[in-house]
């Protein structure tokens, strides 16, 4: 996995030494006390934050609550009825659509950009990448604000451009166009944040590299290809999973796009914004507990067959 | 889109990474064409908010027009609804402030710990760290609003705070920062002069790994400010609420019509003000971010 660190590097050779001299007591605390002492503010936050709820959704998931006789455990019902809930897996499947269009588009233009901005064909660099990069520092609510108005009719510039070439406006916000331009939304924010990972793994690779391979006659295209891609795969692969949990988990954008096309977007458009208003517009939190736990593993789950396939194709 | 790169770059010539002129001349193209997309929606931003409500629907969107009414639209923003947007962006600074400098002082601590000491259990907390970058926050949303409404955090800016404390990837980012810019020879030497690790750390490591600790302050920051979807869930009292879930209940406002329509000025500069101190951010502290990423990058 890409992610693993090595043990190698961690190695201090004076330490054991210096324990040693002030007996034992001192060693546990070297060995023990301090590790744990450092750790603590974020073990014990984490486990607040995240494996206590993530006990609490399973345990809740595995209820539910009647009006009459209270919380009774129904066991794997929830699932039961989650796994054949249409309006959980029309937004699953949208949602398969969306990563299988938008996460290739995106990683490949941050790509594109990271391998340009990185070699010697292109200039005004830096106000490039700045560039390409600003969207990101855009809240998702502002950047699915000004798309939807950017989008919309009335003061939508698509509309007046369309207008001034008297051609019929766009339908960005109608039910056919409406995942594209989530999509578009989405690529827009996060192409840079993407290209800038990717962009440092390219900027770390030592550039004697390089000498060796245009010594023996290789050219930019082949340098990319069999030189700087595979040594930054694994910032790609960080980043193609980041994008697979954050599509599943899309969330922001269709819930402001709500208001611009209710009819368009309803109460279940993507699983994550059908969860919410199962738990805060219906009440029925069991329920939405399991319908957060099956998506929450349908993203690791794809994040780890991802890898595993990724990690598959390059040892070979 | 991604076939231009291997157009772009140099298939085989003499001088493979610089190209041709041809060659160069379609890169920079290609590249102002993308550099036109991601700042368009910007531009049109900062024209549409020096422009009257009527106006946005009079007059090009592209270009200035009709009276400039950029100040008077600010002035709006600050005082419409008994200027509620004040608190909002006081509410995003304090929660962005304090989340940022706590979860990059813990996220430095642990990456620290996880370099530079062997402890039992080293391995399998780590795996979890990283393991739990795969757990979508989504999943835990639920949970986190009742286990925040029973500790009777629900609207208190702990609840938004609380949770954004815990940054792995910023634990993971720190990690490989220190293992790759902190000597162990210098540790040892601090060690044997009888500095205590507490020391060490805040007086050593700190200021070694400072490079590192600005990137996770930065993005921690900027993923407070940014944040939607939990405070969304665990705050209800406007005055509470950070500038991007009041923009939002601007926005529902302003779409629900009902003679609100003057709103959309008022939406579209408050989105403006909302976006200028990161990008100010970000423009003044990218030689930290940019070093401190690259770090990151590094370790395959």
């Amino acid at each position: 996995m890409a992610l693993e660190t090595s043990d190698t590097t961690a190695g201090s050779p004076g330490m054991g030494g210096v324990g040693r001299r002030h007996g034992r007591g001192h060693r546990f605390m070297r060995r023990i006390g301090f590790p744990y002492l450092f750790l603590s503010p974020y073990l014990i936050l984490f486990a607040v934050f995240f494996v206590v709820p993530l006990l609490y959704a399973l345990r809740l998931s595995l209820y539910v609550d009647r009006l009459v006789g209270g919380t009774v455990f129904v066991g794997s019902d929830n699932y039961k009825q989650v796994f054949q809930d249409s309006n959980f897996l029309e937004g699953l499947k949208r949602m398969f659509i969306f990563g299988l269009f938008q996460v290739p588009i995106m990683l490949g233009l941050a790509l594109t950009f990271g391998l340009l901005l990185d070699g010697g064909a292109a200039r005004f660099k830096t106000l490039f990448r700045l560039g390409f990069f600003l969207p990101y520092a855009i809240p998702s609510v502002v950047a699915a604000l000004l798309w939807g108005y950017l989008y919309g009719g009335g003061f939508g510039l698509f509309d007046q451009i369309a207008a001034k070439l008297n051609l019929p406006g766009p339908d960005f916000l109608g039910s056919s166009d409406m995942l594209a331009s989530l999509a578009n939304i989405v690529t827009w924010q996060w192409t840079g944040y993407n290209m800038i990972i990717i962009y440092a793994a390219l900027q770390a690779i030592p550039v004697d590299i390089y000498d060796a391979a245009t010594m023996d006659g290789a050219g930019g295209w082949q340098i990319a290809r069999y030189i700087k891609i595979p040594l930054v795969l694994p910032a790609i692969m960080l980043t193609a999973i980041f994008s697979i949990i954050g599509t599943l988990q899309l969330f922001n954008e269709p819930k402001i796009m709500y208001s611009l096309a209710p009819s368009v977007i309803g109460d279940h458009y993507t699983p994550n914004l059908y969860a919410y208003n199962v738990a805060f517009t219906n009440q029925e939190y069991n329920y939405s507990a399991a319908i957060s736990f099956v998506l929450g593993s349908v993203a690791f789950l794809a994040s780890y067959v991802f890898m595993l396939v990724i990690n598959r194709r390059s040892a070979d | 889109m991604a076939t231009n790169a291997p157009a772009a770059l140099a298939p085989h010539g003499k001088r493979p990474i610089r190209g041709s002129w041809t060659r160069r001349t379609l890169v920079m193209v290609f590249l102002f064409l993308c550099l036109i997309y991601f700042i368009l929606p910007v531009f049109w931003l900062i024209v549409s908010s020096t422009k009257t409500n009527a106006d946005l629907f009079t007059t090009f969107g592209l270009w200035w027009g009709g009276r400039f009414n950029l100040f008077a639209n600010i002035h709006d923003v600050f005082t419409y609804t008994g200027g509620v947007y004040r608190e909002w962006l006081w509410n995003t600074v304090y929660y962005s402030v304090c989340s940022a400098v706590g979860a990059s002082l813990i996220a430095t601590l642990a990456g620290y710990t996880f370099a530079k000491f062997h402890f039992p259990g080293r391995q399998i907390v780590f795996a979890m760290v990283l393991g739990s970058i795969l757990i979508p926050i989504t999943a835990l949303a639920v949970p986190t609003y009742l286990l925040l409404s029973n500790i009777g955090l629900i609207n208190t800016p702990l609840a938004v705070i609380l949770p954004s404390l815990v940054n792995p990837f910023g634990v993971y980012l720190m990690r490989i920062y220190t293992e790759q810019s902190l000597p162990d020879e210098l540790l040892d030497a601090a060690r044997v002069d009888g500095a205590n690790e507490l020391r060490i750390f805040a007086s050593v490591v700190l200021r070694i790994v400072a490079p590192g600790f600005v990137t996770v302050l930065l993005f921690s920051f900027v993923g407070t400010w940014n944040n939607y979807f939990l405070p969304l869930l665990v705050l209800s009292k406007p005055d509470l609420y950070p500038l991007t879930v009041g923009l939002a209940s601007w926005n529902d406002s302003a779409s629900a019509g009902g003679g609100s329509q003057v709103l959309y000025s008022i939406v579209l500069t408050g989105a403006l003000i909302a976006i200028i101190p990161l990008m100010a951010a970000f423009l003044l502290l990218q030689r930290y971010w940019q070093s401190g990423l690259t770090f990151g990058g590094v370790k395959t």
